[in-house]
């Protein structure tokens, strides 16, 4: 019982951040495809304004699901960190470029600066999903094995059903980046971009589904029993309610109304992280090791329970705050388009 | 004392792993960058709520200004540390597979409630740094208080991990199986508290002493206004008073350290042979199997350790040559450590000496220079500090339980991920105080316009 409880919290915490650590992802995408310095101020501009305040807040669920994998499922950490080591290393650069031009992007001061910052933020924004996805699928699909063959560091995550989620991973979060950006832009009364990250939400809705598609013919040659658990009982039912869930956000998007496709387009991405851990259990380690096996002592799952309790208790109503002041545009900075005329001048 | 299974020492099997030096010193190099922006982490929020409470009571702008400027710089140096300590996690699992694998579960549950305060400072730094114009002053001033309590109760629990690092307890093992797992024994471990306090002041020590002398170096300058005074004396006195404490704090660890690691002890001092009265020899550099120079002082370590003149302090040969750590790194690094803590000791008494009897700053030019290079001194007390504390354990990666040989990972490509890393921090490092060094030579009327705004 704890087990499950465990791996519930444990995919809670990756759904959590593949939502909002994807859709800030998301908007590193959108930045790198905004176009030349001058077409692509506004949109640039945009994007920073309404990530600035949260980064930090969403990056945090990754530790959180770090710290519940290496507590709560011990024996099955080991292996995945010895045969995904390349990865998960490539992903940790990610994140350390793509936070630190993202912190110090505000305080460059020339467009070369800011270009060059922005570069870097952006490159990385793609990185880190496309690693992460890509680690997640390696381990869907069977590659770790128990003891760890450290001697596989890139035939362990370049099967196609790795390769897939990565690209998968980058695709949803530009998909999410976009409506929730379209959503900020009709807060902050700049109808321009509105259309602009509308047009955006929608044709990365069009290329999810489609990826989405492609991925069961994927699944189906390259990890077979994956893909009976994802096409059998409560797995497909989670998979087609994702796909109802997006298209319900595409239609909503349609009829610009942003404010409850944030939802459906949250719902949609996490329900395919739902989806596959429905089709991996009862097994943690396809072939190699299952949930309880990997699972810790009873006395630790306990404990880790109690302390994602504590946590729950004490971060909805933190979390609560800062969403209401960032939503209510309490805590919105100016809009500055970024890189064009004059740099930034930062308030 | 730790549970003295050594026969059962070998439960884990060696790892062939021909690049463990490097992976050490990643692991040394990651921990060597994150620390001192921790100590930011741990001590700065403190100080700026501080300037905005003298703000709030006094009224006086000149505090806000400085207290909305130290905010941005805690925002980036928060951001840079919320990044780096995210290496040291993914570290943990890919340096050391089989050390989380055999006892993730036992101190993990602390790094969760790590998480969350980090989640909590994350959160409330976001809304303090960006709502100064925009909550109501008290508003503002109560969402400052969560960032102060999950600081402290952060680094709490991150050092319990050390400190049951190098005294384990709250696990048994049966037949080379990690079991009987007793998390809340491991997390309040009877050394959590030494290092929690030394590591506490120790942060306090080089945020504050790194402040004042920023701004020591502006008084130099002759950049004596308002804003710089009071920007001088708040970190200032917040290290002369935490220096002087530290000298308690690091006794109470060594006195620790000579009762749960003796071998420690004596590899802090250089000791080879166990025997009575062992003397204490201040500085002087320890290489090849001895200590060269420095003062000796009869019987003084068999005091220090146990009180008791001709106590027995146990020696090196007290353990087989393959447990023993590596000296002379121990000793240089101790001595550094205590060195440098004197002298900052030193330091603070004479600015509170200066104070109590004259109620005014020094004058002197010279006092002015020691303080600005009394911040890079403690931040290299602070690395000596801790390489004192990890290298002084080794070759145990869990103390007298796990080796670091049998936790290394087996994975190759350590040397590419070394360089990488040490390349992508070269890099971060420089642009980080680069942008620093222009945000501090901003105008200060930058801070202004925005409460004009707000105050119609
Ligand atoms: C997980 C908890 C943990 C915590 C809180 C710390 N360390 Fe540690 N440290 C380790 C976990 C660890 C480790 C991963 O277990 C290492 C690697 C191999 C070893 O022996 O311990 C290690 C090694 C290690 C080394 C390499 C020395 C050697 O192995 O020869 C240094 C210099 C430090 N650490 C420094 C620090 C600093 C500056 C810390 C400041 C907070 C610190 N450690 C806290
Ligand atoms: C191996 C050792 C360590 C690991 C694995 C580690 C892990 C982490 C992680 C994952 C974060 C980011 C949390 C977030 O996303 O907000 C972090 C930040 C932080 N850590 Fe560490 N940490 C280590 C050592 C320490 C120590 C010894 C201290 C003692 C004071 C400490 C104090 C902090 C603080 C204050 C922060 C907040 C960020 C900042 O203020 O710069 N950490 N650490
Ligand atoms: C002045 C006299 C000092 C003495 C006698 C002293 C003593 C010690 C001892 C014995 C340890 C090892 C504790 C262990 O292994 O658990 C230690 C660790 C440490 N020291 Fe010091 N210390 C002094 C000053 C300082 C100063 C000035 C700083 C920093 C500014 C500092 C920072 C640290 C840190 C960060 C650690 C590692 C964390 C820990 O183990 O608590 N120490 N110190």
């Amino acid at each position: 019982m704890a087990v499950d409880l465990t791996a519930a919290v444990l995919v809670l915490g990756l759904v959590m951040y593949s939502v909002l650590g994807g859709a800030d992802y998301g908007a590193g995408f959108w930045d790198l495809t905004a176009g030349g310095a001058r077409r692509g101020a506004r949109v640039r501009g945009m994007l920073k304004r309404s990530m600035s305040p949260v980064w930090e807040a969403n990056h945090v669920w990754l530790i959180f699901v770090l710290v519940v994998f290496w507590t709560g499922f011990p024996n099955a950490f080991g292996p995945v960190m010895e045969t995904l080591y390349v990865p998960l290393f490539g992903a940790a650069v990610g994140i350390i470029l793509r936070g630190t031009a993202f912190a110090l992007r505000g305080e460059a001061a020339t467009i070369g600066e800011a270009r060059l910052l922005g570069a870097a933020f952006a490159l990385s924004s793609a990185i880190v999903p496309f690693f992460l996805g890509a680690t997640i699928g390696a381990v869907a699909s069977g590659q770790v094995s128990v003891p760890a063959d450290p001697d596989s560091p890139f035939s362990s995550w370049t099967n196609s059903t790795s390769l897939y989620i990565g690209a998968l991973a980058v695709a949803t979060g530009a998909y999410l980046a976009a409506v929730f950006v379209a959503a900020d832009s009709v807060r902050a009364g700049l109808p321009d971009m509105v259309e602009a990250f509308r047009r955006r939400a929608l044709g990365a809705g069009v290329v999810t589904g489609a990826m989405a598609i492609a991925g069961i013919f994927i699944v189906r040659d390259d990890a077979r029993d994956l893909y009976d658990g994802l096409t059998s009982g409560l797995g497909l039912a989670v998979v087609i309610g994702s796909a109802i869930a997006g298209l319900v956000t595409i239609a909503l998007v349609w009829t610009r109304r942003f404010g409850i496709a944030r939802f459906t387009a949250a719902a949609a991405v996490g329900a395919i992280l739902v989806g596959l851990m429905i089709a991996l259990s009862p097994d943690f380690l396809p072939g190699q090791m299952t949930l309880d096996e990997a699972a810790a002592d009873n006395a630790t799952l306990v404990a880790l329970l109690v302390a994602a309790v504590i946590a729950v208790a004490i971060l909805i109503p933190s979390l609560g705050y800062l969403y209401k002041l960032v939503l209510t545009g309490r805590l919105d900075q100016e809009f500055h388009p970024i890189g064009a005329s004059d740099p930034e001048t930062r308030r | 004392m730790p549970i003295d299974w050594l026969p059962l020492a070998d439960a884990f099997t060696q790892v062939d792993q021909p690049y463990l030096l490097e992976a050490r010193q990643m692991q040394a190099l990651s921990l060597g960058v994150h620390i001192p922006l921790v100590c930011f982490g741990v001590a700065f929020p403190a100080m700026v709520l501080f300037m905005e409470g003298l703000y709030r009571r006094t009224g006086n702008v000149v505090y806000r200004q400085i207290a909305k400027r130290w905010s941005k710089v805690m925002l980036i140096l928060f951001a840079v540390g919320v990044v780096t300590g995210t290496i040291l996690s993914f570290e943990l699992g890919l340096l050391w597979p089989k050390f989380m694998s055999e006892f993730g579960e036992v101190f993990g549950v602390a790094f969760a409630l790590e998480g969350l305060s980090f989640f909590i400072e994350a959160i409330f730094i976001t809304i303090y740094v960006y709502g100064w114009d925009r909550l109501s002053d008290r508003a503002h001033f109560l969402v400052g208080i969560p960032i102060v309590i999950s600081g402290v109760t952060g680094s709490f629990l991150v050092i319990s991990v050390n400190g049951w690092m190098n005294n384990p307890t709250g696990f048994d093992i049966v037949n080379n199986e990690v079991t009987n797992v007793r998390p809340l024994e491991a997390l309040f471990n009877d050394y959590f508290w030494h290092e929690f306090f030394h590591m506490y002041v120790a942060g306090f020590i080089v945020a504050a002493f790194l402040v004042a002398g920023v701004y020591a170096y502006a008084w130099l300058k002759g950049r004596r206004d308002h804003y710089h005074r009071a920007a001088l004396i708040v970190p200032l006195t917040v290290a002369c008073i935490a220096a002087p404490v530290q000298l308690l704090m690091g006794d109470w660890a060594g006195r620790s350290v000579a009762e749960d690691q003796p071998v420690k002890l004596a590899a802090f001092e250089g000791l080879e042979q166990t025997e009575e009265g062992a003397d204490f020899n201040i500085g002087g550099i320890y290489y090849d199997g001895e200590n060269h120079g420095g003062i000796t002082i009869p019987d003084m370590l068999s005091l220090l350790a146990d009180h008791d003149p001709s106590a027995t302090v146990q020696g090196l040969d007290s353990v087989p040559e393959s447990d023993r750590p590596p000296v002379a790194v121990v000793r240089n690094a101790f001595s550094v450590m205590v060195f440098i803590g004197s002298g900052l000791a030193l330091l603070a008494a004479i600015y509170l000496l200066t104070w109590f009897r004259k109620a005014r700053l020094p004058r002197s030019k010279w006092f002015y220079r020691v303080v600005v290079i009394a911040g890079p001194a403690a931040v290299v007390a602070l690395i000596a500090g801790w390489i004192t504390t990890e290298v002084g354990r080794q070759p145990w990666i869990v103390y007298e339980t796990m080796k670091t040989t049998e936790a290394v990972t087996g994975a190759e490509g350590i040397p590419i991920g070394y360089a990488t890393l040490a390349i992508v921090y070269l890099g971060l490092g420089s642009v980080v105080f680069w942008l620093l060094r222009r945000l501090a030579r901003q105008p200060l009327e930058r801070e202004l316009p925005v409460e004009a705004e707000v105050a119609r």
